[in-house]
């Protein structure tokens, strides 16, 4: 077990390192920082001065260790832009960026796991054809696509909702904007957190019904039928949880699928998340927020990863521990 | 001397034997799998025509009018005859420019396929026939590159380049680093599959015959085993196209792909999306129907094979 974790933490840790090294190649090779510091107007040999001054004629290696150290105390340099931290900058961009993944993932567990263990159940009724027919064709619709089509049904024709932005948000906990607590912040979380749902509910559907048609399938359940349980503590109890193993991993592994995703949702709804700022950012090529961001998605990749792995380890007796 | 004596075996024609098969049975049988046929076919054919069938140049800017902009669709009370589908913001002929659009976008995504197959199919028959180290090597590589989503990583690298080349040089390259991107990012989806059946099918007898008489290792590898793996290969690739367009079109729609002088169906929509609140939805509507119908065929083909060769395919 012990083995597992060090095994897997190690894992973490060299993706962490190759990580690192990528962002530090970005930011050693794209815009110059002098440039941004102190504008066109100065001779050549006071650029070399301050180039020597600021370490940036030293050898790759010395600059990289240089900047591994300042990455680990949490500085990534300022925002060509926002003149401050530029992991301040994304960090405060979190919350909604999050709030928004929450909302989706609770769209996606309240609807894919009902949807899927019916139409494993019942594979032939008509529903269930339907919700196959669904989520075939939700998986066919790119994400933006989905997007434009609620604005334009919900927010033009019908006027329900609003298009864009996060609306009213108050404050918790000191730090945290949210949007969870107002009306009009949870009228704003609709339309973004379907979207986001959107991508995954079909992948999720379909595959709580194949894993739990196979479960079915198996002898622990034929035995459990013969034995005369009802069927309610058969497709709940026994088979729901053996389903619900693989559906973990794949779902941990989605989560970082889903900030991908936020990206492209944040910008039809020009939701000030992360992703937006980070597209923004390229657009003025403000490469310490693109670092930064590289940095804190990378961290939540590896760190979602990690635990998905460990939690897997741990609820499912069956997997090899030790090694491979 | 061998060669000719195979060629007067009286062997069925290939012809024959696929019309024999059981795959050519249960396309006969299947409606959905017909109908989606039907209509990829078609799409390629349009696409591959497009030059010759659509009524303008949508690249040629002379024949481009900027008064023509915004025309509605001909069956609108608005419309014009000339052009069928209206015309997008820049007074483009939006038949036009959809046919064009189309050609761009399954050229991307069959190119993005080609590339990952080809990776793919070398990686994962390295690994599987090989074994060991490098198989443990390759593998954990295939891992890593798994947990990090194709799009989140051609998002950033696209957006780097971009920075780095500036806009209008980035432009001139958005077609082949489209490729590359989506190409590279997702080669682990056929190496995982190809080694899962290379494993499989080392153990069987022919392998063992093949080595005894003193083949190598390369010859096996690509003459001997290859060819039993193509099952799981057709059923990956129809998929992987319809998902490498939707990557394609995303990207496009963040500005990260196919410039608006050269657009697949993603940039047009992209380009239409501004004016979809001035309620000139044709420009975003019709490509986004183009491509939806695209991948679904795509998608409902993918799903018929998977059943019908029912291949072991790599889980979770």
């Amino acid at each position: 077990m012990i083995a597992f974790f060090i095994k897997r933490f190690f894992q973490a840790v060299v993706v962490m390192f190759v990580i690192s090294l990528i962002s530090f190649s970005i930011q050693d090779n794209l815009g110059d920082p002098l440039r941004e510091l102190v504008g066109q107007a100065v001779s050549e040999e006071e650029r070399q001065a301050l180039r020597d001054e600021m370490g940036l004629n030293d050898p790759f290696l010395v600059q990289y260790v240089r900047f591994a150290k300042n990455a680990l105390q949490g500085d990534l340099g300022e925002s060509y832009f926002f003149k401050e931290p530029a992991l301040e900058v994304i960090l405060n961009k979190f919350p909604a960026t999050l709030e928004l993944v929450i909302g989706a993932t609770f769209i996606i567990v309240l609807f894919s796991v009902p949807l899927g263990v019916y139409s494993a159940i019942k594979p032939q009724s008509v529903f269930s054809k339907a919700v196959m027919g669904f989520s075939i064709v939700g998986i066919s619709i790119p994400v933006f696509l989905t997007a434009i089509g609620l604005i334009y049904l919900f927010s033009i024709e019908l006027g329900w909702m609003p298009s864009y932005g996060r609306g009213e948000t108050v404050e918790i906990l000191g730090f945290w904007e949210s949007g969870f607590f107002t009306q009009d912040g949870l009228e704003h979380l609709i339309l973004p957190c379907f979207t986001l749902a959107s991508i995954m509910l079909p992948l999720f559907i379909r595959l709580i019904r194949a894993e739990m048609m196979e479960v079915l399938q198996s002898e622990y359940v034929k035995f459990a039928w013969a034995k005369g349980i009802s069927p309610r503590r058969i497709y709940f109890l026994h088979a729901l949880k053996n389903t619900m193993l693989p559906v973990i991993t794949v779902g941990g592994v989605q989560i970082g699928t889903m900030v991908a995703y936020t990206i492209l949702t944040e910008t039809v709804f020009q939701w000030p998340g992360m992703g937006f700022l980070f597209l923004e950012a390229v657009n003025r090529v403000d490469t310490p927020l693109i670092v930064a961001y590289l940095i804190v998605v990378g961290a939540i990749f590896v760190v979602t990863n990690t635990l998905v792995d460990l939690i897997y380890g741990l609820v499912n007796p069956t997997v090899k521990l030790a090694g491979r | 001397m061998s060669d000719t004596s195979f060629q007067m075996d009286p062997q069925p024609s290939a012809w024959q034997r696929f019309k024999d098969s059981h795959f050519f049975h249960s396309f006969k049988i299947d409606r959905v799998a017909q109908l989606s046929f039907l209509i990829f076919i078609t799409y390629v054919i349009l696409a591959l025509g497009a030059p010759l069938l659509s009524p303008y140049d949508p690249y040629d800017l002379s024949q481009v009018d900027i008064l023509d902009s915004e025309i509605p669709p001909s069956w609108e009370e608005e419309g014009d005859e000339r052009f069928y589908l209206g015309t997008d913001a820049q007074g483009r002929d939006m038949l036009s420019t959809i046919l064009y659009g189309t050609r761009v976008s399954l050229t991307i995504g069959i190119c993005a396929v080609l590339l990952q197959a080809f990776l793919g199919i070398v990686i994962g028959l390295t690994a599987g026939y090989v074994g060991g180290r490098v198989d443990s090597l390759l593998m954990r590589f295939a891992d890593i590159q798994l947990s990090f989503s194709t799009m989140m990583v051609a998002i950033i690298v696209l957006a780097v380049f971009q920075a780095t080349f500036g806009t209008e040089l980035y432009q001139d390259l958005a077609m082949i680093m489209l490729i590359l991107v989506i190409g590279i990012a997702e080669w682990p989806q056929y190496a995982r599959t190809i080694r899962a059946s290379v494993l499989a099918e080392k153990k069987k007898e022919y392998v063992d015959a093949a080595r005894v008489m003193g083949f190598g290792r390369l010859r096996i590898m690509f003459r001997h085993i290859l060819p039993n793996t193509l099952s799981p290969i057709l059923v990956i690739s129809t998929v992987q196209v319809a998902n490498a367009i939707i990557s394609e079109a995303s990207l496009s729609f963040l500005g990260l792909g196919m410039p608006v002088s050269q657009p697949s169906l993603g940039s047009l929509i992209s380009s239409g999306f501004e004016y979809i609140f001035s309620g000139s939805w044709w420009i975003t509507v019709i490509p986004g129907v183009v491509l939806v119908v695209l991948v679904l065929v795509m998608n409902l083909l993918g799903d018929w094979m998977r059943d019908v060769l029912n291949p072991k395919l790599y889980k979770g």
